[in-house]
């Protein structure tokens, strides 16, 4: 079996690795990317400080991307009955166009609009002049084909900038229609430093116009929100299978596979499950505050983490029948997941794993690799804060920066007549004295071996260094990324998008990631680098053919 | 159905884009852009536009793409990326150390309006341009024009390189326009069997279609050299395929450095590649060799074995105006009827130039500039087609109308091979048959009944 055969040289210690990331920069440059550039010690209750979520350096090759992709792409993007329409230039629709590989079934018959791409087209005379009307025309269009309960208008960077208000736009149309539910994003590509601006524009907008709109019970008898799942790969199908096998009701996931009813009937909910931190955490907050729901963290990449996870809903709602249930599942998915675990690791174990992605796939992940015996000795989110890294004590002496400033922080009091606690403080105190943590995310410094590098905001340079001095087993993160480590034969594993595979929730997810792994880890591809007179440079001249 | 809304019935739009059958013009000035050797294009506005680019840029060839950005924030949306731009070359330098900056702007700092050219005049006082570096910049808003539009003027940005000096090196300027590197490599061997020194300008061949071999080079060997870029001031002439592409460039460096140009059409197709060949010829004063009437030889032959399976089959196109002329000519020419044809990009001369070619054919062709795929897909309801011609995201319209589909423009998200193979010259054209009569056969293979299955075809 050819399999990839280069080993580092030398064994690098975790500070020479960093002083080499950092020498090459100018040094306004270096020390800001030091102090983004972590050597874990999370061994005991102390964490380390890193800088998360601040400015990404200007001419610094980076990975991220920005506000309106967070917003309209991430957030939205995974919508099928809410016609997302871009008010701007083409490009922002164009790029934005089915490239996240958001799954979702409409049915034969149901609405799906996201096979389409809409947009405003901006021309330079509406720059000029101005884009409302234009807008109000598209809005109307769109009505009149589509006839959609629900049209959400996108800002991009020129709409801000001529201010345009299309705010009261799709107020205004909104007004007009009746029937159709009409709002606008915020989300211009300059706000903020990362797309986690945009998540949480999106999220707030979702909140303010959409959740709450439908207050009919829908049947089920432990109803939970999945919140921060976005379906890519059919992620949130493999979660939903298990669900329903354990006798749980997804209300709504925010936002894979989701429709409007789902959000708008979210706070009938009985419990927030929080998928990805980073992008969600603070609607939990506000479901909470506002309609009484407890929130929870949970993680069904890896499946032990998922079996994890179900045992902590089925102990939430303390139904004796649930907890067997759950059992019940676990005890029949994971024979499957660890024969294949168990034959896979014969080929995975003692390998090195790198990942740069999101804002909680970095640490999810750590669990597949885990179960595959591959070790993590690299990782950073791409556009986290510090509580996504250090975990949420930190979050009351998080610096309020002027990127942060402008991103709106929804004020949220308890509703009127819908807030309704799900348990009484008694019956919650119970539970965290049990074991259960509510509101609580550690966060992926205390999950990560000492002397392991932790880089947020991680840049193309620096992952080329890291990878060439390091040289792991596999390296995890976007599109961008994929090639130039892939040139350096290294495979690369996208876990944004999945390249076209997945899923890899739950336990059928697990099997589909070990394999993925194991036929990129262990592909001959990565022994062919060389051609023989590569490897054999000195000539030695023969004058026959033996 | 993928496409479930789209109703038959047309009606009127004029705020609402569906299905674009465009993009915007900065990705165009950054595929131009890594056509210079060593270049490392730059994106000055927000972050997003740089990573959405690089992102299709990628998924389109597989290949790395390196590219920086101003990374604006809201502060520099108020006061000017200025000093964004500023700390950007610098930290260009310092880091990557290209030979070359290739920046364009994008609707933010073009409605804020950031000029580029004056921003350079800055960092050059201030000694941010290492010596012996370069910085060449094109305005490519977003909300003008097309990504068609952004590649023209960073063509155009690298004319503006020339500098003349008065001896005339003996080579022809080929500006190829938005092909692909297999493309340019083409018209590249086309041109040395003609024996004529060229400098073909941007050039991603070796850039964009680069081995995997270890070893990762950010600046890869491909690239068309700033030497070169500086030098077709002294050309004989330039040939510009494509009037929305090349032709720009080239009328620069003909009234402002008296350098002839030819306008020609991209050499798609057989009438086209003739015209190509012939003004090569005619430019160098060389004789054709016969390598090359034999390979013409060889699309007429197939053009001719093939005839009965391509005669008036029914053709959807979609694409880039430049493309779209020469493959409608193309079809036109093989007795084929494209009589859907859209381009996203503006320009009524791109309908006039497809009415011209199509004069002459004894059905309706309906064609729009400035149109979009929702309306394609319109069209097809209303008048079916025996095949559709276009990028990747033709692939719906194709699953949900059953239609033969050949993948050919950009972006191609979901097929290889464009890298490699090229659809220009005759080779090329031979390419496009092959791809043309398969999808069209493998149709008849499977509808066929039994009993009329063929073996020989």
């Amino acid at each position: 079996m050819a399999i990839a055969t280069k080993k580092k040289l030398v064994q690098w210690d975790p500070t020479e690795i960093k002083e080499e990331l950092l020498k090459k920069y100018p040094p306004k440059v270096a020390r800001k990317r030091a102090k983004q550039i972590l050597i874990n010690e999370a061994q005991e209750n102390e964490t380390p400080e890193i800088q998360a979520n601040v400015r990404t350096i200007p001419g610094i090759i980076t990975m991220r991307g920005c506000t309106y992709a967070g917003c309209k792409g991430v957030i939205m993007g995974p919508t099928r009955d809410i016609v997302n329409l871009v008010h701007g230039p083409i490009g922002c629709s164009f790029y934005a166009w089915l490239t996240r590989r958001n799954q979702t079934s409409a049915g034969p018959d149901g609405e799906n609009y996201m096979t389409y791409c809409f947009s405003t087209d901006m021309q330079e005379q509406d720059i000029i002049f101005g884009g409302e009307k234009k807008l109000a025309r598209a809005i109307q269009e769109a009505y009149d084909l589509f006839h959609p309960k629900s049209i959400a208008v996108f800002a991009t960077c020129p709409v801000g900038l001529i201010g345009d208000d299309i705010h009261t736009v799709t107020k205004n149309m909104k007004e007009k229609f009746g029937d159709c539910n009409v709002y606008a994003f915020s989300c211009e590509g300059y706000k903020g430093v990362s797309q986690s601006a945009g998540h949480h524009i999106a999220n707030n907008q979702v909140f303010r116009h959409i959740v709450g709109e439908n207050d009919e019970v829908k049947p089920g008898k432990f109803k939970i929100n999945l919140l921060g799942e976005y379906n890519i790969g059919g992620d949130g199908f493999e979660i939903d299978r298990i669900f329903k096998k354990c006798g749980i009701t997804n209300i709504a996931t925010f936002s894979g596979n989701s429709t409007y009813d789902q959000f708008a009937s979210a706070h009938t909910a009985d419990l927030n499950a929080v998928m990805c931190h980073r992008s969600i955490n603070y609607v939990a907050d506000m479901l909470e505050t506002k309609y009484g729901i407890p929130w929870i963290k949970v993680n069904f990449i890896g499946a032990n983490a998922t079996a994890k996870s179900l045992r902590k809903i089925a102990q939430y709602f303390a139904d004796k029948k649930l907890i067997d249930t759950v059992e019940k599942v676990i005890a029949e998915e994971m024979p499957e997941v660890e024969k294949i675990s168990r034959e896979v690791r014969t080929r995975t174990e003692g390998k090195t794993a790198m990942m740069f992605v999101g804002g909680s796939r970095a640490h999810h992940y750590q669990e597949l690799f885990n179960e595959m015996g591959m070790k993590t000795i690299s990782a950073g989110y791409e556009f986290a804060h510090r509580d996504d890294y250090e975990g949420r004590q930190v979050i009351p002496d998080l610096k309020v920066d002027a990127d942060s400033r402008n991103i709106e922080e929804l004020e949220v009091e308890a509703d009127a007549t819908r807030y309704n606690p799900r348990k009484s403080a008694k019956e919650m105190a119970a539970l965290e004295k049990a074991g259960l943590k509510f509101k609580d995310y550690a966060g992926l410094l205390p999950d990560m071996a000492k002397d392991t590098l932790i880089i947020d905001d991680l840049n193309q340079y620096e992952a080329e260094k890291l990878v060439e001095l390091m040289r792991p087993d596999i390296f995890c993160a976007g599109i961008k990324e994929k090639y130039s480590v892939q040139k350096l034969g290294i495979p690369m594993k996208q876990l944004h998008s999945y390249d076209s595979g997945g899923p890899y929730a739950g336990f059928k997810g697990a099997v589909n990631f070990y394999h993925e792994i194991d036929r990129l880890v262990n592909s001959r591809v990565w022994g062919y680098m060389q051609a023989p007179w590569q490897k054999n440079p000195q000539l030695s001249a023969s004058y026959n053919w033996e | 159905m993928l496409l479930r809304h789209t109703p038959k019935e047309i009606t009127e739009r004029s705020g609402l884009t569906i299905n674009p059958a465009k993009t915007c013009q900065p990705i165009g000035a950054m595929y131009a852009a890594l056509g210079i050797h060593g270049c490392l294009p730059h994106s000055h506005g927000s972050q997003g536009c740089c990573a959405y680019h690089r992102s299709t840029l990628t998924r389109h060839y597989k290949e790395p793409i390196s590219a920086a950005t101003s990374s604006f924030t809201e502060g520099s949306s108020v006061f000017g990326g200025q000093a964004n731009m500023m700390q950007a070359i610098n930290n260009i330098f310092t880091v990557y150390d290209p030979e070359i900056i290739a920046a364009h702007t994008t609707c933010l700092s073009e409605t804020i309006g950031d000029d580029l050219k004056q921003i350079k005049i800055k960092a050059e006082m201030e000694g941010k341009i290492p010596p012996g570096k370069e910085f060449i910049s094109a305005s490519t808003p977003s909300y003008a024009g097309s990504h068609v539009t952004g590649f023209s003027s960073m063509v155009r940005a690298m004319a503006e390189m020339a500098v003349p000096t008065g001896k005339k090196n003996g080579k022809v300027n080929i500006i190829p326009g938005w092909v692909e590197p297999a493309d340019m490599e083409e018209i590249k061997r086309l041109a040395n069997l003609i024996g004529i020194k060229h400098i073909l300008f941007p050039d991603t061949s070796g850039v964009l279609n680069g081995p995997l071999s270890g070893e990762y080079k950010m600046f890869p060997d491909g690239g068309t050299t700033i030497a070169e870029l500086k030098s077709t001031g002294d050309s004989i002439g330039t040939l510009a395929l494509g009037e929305w592409c090349s032709a720009d460039a080239a009328r620069y460096l003909d009234t402002q450095h008296k350098v002839p140009c030819s306008i020609l059409d991209m050499p798609f197709g057989l009438m086209a590649t003739d015209r190509f060949i012939d003004a090569l010829r005619t430019v160098a004063g060389k004789t054709v060799p016969d390598e090359i009437s034999v390979e013409r030889g060889q699309l007429v032959d197939m053009i001719s074995d093939m005839h009965q399976y391509l005669y008036h089959k029914k053709v959807a196109l979609v694409g880039d105006p430049d493309q779209l002329i020469a493959m409608t000519e193309f079809l036109v020419s093989i007795d084929m009827q494209p009589i859907h044809i859209v381009t996203g990009t503006p320009g009524k001369k791109f309908e006039k130039r497809i009415r011209e070619i199509t004069k002459d054919m004894d059905c309706e062709v309906k064609v729009k500039a400035k149109g979009d795929m929702f309306l394609l897909h319109q069209w097809i309801k209303n008048e079916p087609v025996d095949l559709i011609i276009g990028n990747t995201y033709c692939k719906y319209i194709a699953r949900d109308e059953d239609l033969p589909f050949v993948r050919w423009g950009f972006p191609i998200l979901d097929r290889q091979g464009h890298q490699y193979f090229p659809t220009v010259g005759y080779k090329g054209g031979l390419r496009l048959l092959e791809k043309i009569l398969g999808v069209l056969m493998d149709r008849k293979d499977r509808d066929d009944p039994e009993e009329k299955f063929e073996l020989v075809l």
